[in-house]
């Protein structure tokens, strides 16, 4: 079973409407005593530093490292949810998770339209497609972000995106995988990663 | 690449999906929720839905129906229609919507446009700007509730909304709604060159060549339709329909 974290920012429901149309069983969950999943989803729309208060104040970030951390269950971050994932961010002054040691920048200012909004391709890495192993020749996925993540240490880029410059628009450090583009908002694209996701 | 978004818009009217020209006429084109499938089946970029009755009887937006379109909507999707306040806003967003459409109200209301964005963020919130030329042949921002257009220029409204700090602006042509008369792209360029923020143009759309003619001379970030995407041939006969991506590709290659 999946959870879904409800720490106050993001469409959970747009997640879960999609989860249940490929038959895999979700809940959300709101007290994170009750964060008991065999994974776990961290979506996000809003700020980073809105982000890291919720899931601070709300009493998130142990038990959220107790599943992650110890029993190494897979977690999937979904936009503001992977880029909450690394140490910081541009966005704003507090500190990530820091369980991916990368950091948050913005697009620079210029010819390139901020918010990066729209459909984009997805380049994995040919030998090891992780969740986007699916049968399409070119991946696309839905967008919206301000802000985009810089990976510094050892996590693999598994998801690679243009715009204006290359940049990681997925990573995985062990069992912990971040996508900066919105599956459940990617019709068929997003079903297939979402199963793979819910096959590990 | 980021691709050029093609947006099909659909009108809801009492209940069901309808398509205007030059905003009046409603004809009715089928059941919204047929279409969303439809659409899904398609793989469409986006979709918008606006409720052309909400801001007329000023009343708020009904939840069921956006509700039932969020349940099937597996692509972005923005709403609009009769919203007013942060509570609403809030409301939509938790039953699943990307983006809230706020046309109406944004006249004169920066403050609630700017603390919209604020809470929210600003690609959460498109504002809409229905532009209509005055006897001189200007153009002027349209009242839809009032039915006549406003002495403001839709450049101004335009450049205080992205000062207030909405995520993208939709300009809809009032003239051209409808007519299958291409988009008017100069006044697109116009606005479009002076904002930063995405431009999603509207009105006028007779096919595809229409499209590639307003992305290339007005380089707008989107484009949305009704007509070309509810309508087949000479008599408009109802086809809910969408390019392929092949079609799509090619047309921008």
């Amino acid at each position: 079973m999946i959870q879904i974290v409800n720490y106050g920012l993001g469409n959970l429901g747009s997640v879960q409407n999609m989860l249940r149309r490929i038959n895999v069983e979700s809940t959300i969950v709101k007290d994170p005593k009750d964060l008991i999943a065999d994974k776990v989803i961290l979506p996000g729309v809003g700020s980073f530093d809105t982000g890291m208060t919720n899931l601070i104040g709300q009493g998130w970030i142990s038990a959220l490292e107790r599943i992650v951390h110890e029993q190494k269950v897979p977690a999937l971050g979904i936009c503001l949810g992977m880029q909450l994932m690394t140490n910081k961010s541009e966005e704003g002054v507090m500190k990530g998770l820091g369980w991916v040691d990368a950091d948050v920048v913005r697009f620079p200012n210029g010819d390139l339209k901020i918010p990066h909004m729209g459909w984009n391709i997805v380049r994995p890495p040919k030998n090891d497609p992780s969740i986007f192993n699916m049968d399409q020749e070119e991946l696309r996925f839905y967008f919206v972000h301000s802000y985009y993540v810089r990976i510094n240490g050892d996590a693999e880029q598994i998801g690679t995106t243009f715009y204006g410059n290359d940049f990681a628009s997925a990573f995985r450090k062990d069992n912990v995988y971040g996508v900066q583009f919105h599956p459940e908002k990617s019709h068929k694209f997003g079903m297939s990663l979402l199963k793979n996701f819910a096959a590990l | 690449m980021l691709k050029t978004r093609i947006i099909p818009c659909l009108l809801l009217h009492e209940g069901g999906l309808v398509k205007t020209e030059k905003f009046k006429k409603p004809k009715y084109v089928g059941d919204p929720m047929n279409a969303v499938r439809i659409y899904n089946e398609k793989e469409v970029d986006e979709l918008i839905f606006l409720d052309i009755d909400a801001s007329k009887e000023n009343r708020g937006p009904d939840y069921g129906i956006i509700e039932d379109l969020a349940t099937e909507c597996f692509m972005p999707f923005a709403y609009g229609g009769g919203v007013t306040t942060i509570e609403q806003i809030r409301a939509i967003l938790k039953i699943g919507v990307e983006k809230v459409v706020i046309n109406h109200y944004a006249l004169g209301n920066e403050d609630f446009i700017r603390e919209a964005c604020k809470h929210f963020g600003s690609s959460t919130i498109i504002v809409a700007i229905d532009i209509k030329k005055d006897i001189w042949g200007n153009y002027k921002i349209y009242d839809h509730v009032k039915g006549k257009t406003l002495s403001g220029s839709p450049l101004d409204h335009a450049l205080k909304m992205c000062e207030a700090g909405v995520g993208e602006l939709f300009i809809n042509n009032v003239d051209r709604d409808g007519t299958y008369s291409g988009f008017d792209w100069q006044i697109l360029d116009q606005i479009n060159q002076k904002v930063t923020v995405p431009v999603i143009a509207c009105g006028g759309a007779s096919g595809l060549s229409d499209v590639k003619e307003v992305v290339t001379k007005a380089k707008v970030s989107a484009v949305a339709a009704g007509s070309i995407f509810v309508y087949q041939g000479p008599h408009r006969a109802v086809l809910i329909s969408y390019p392929s991506q092949r079609e799509l590709q090619q047309l921008f290659s």
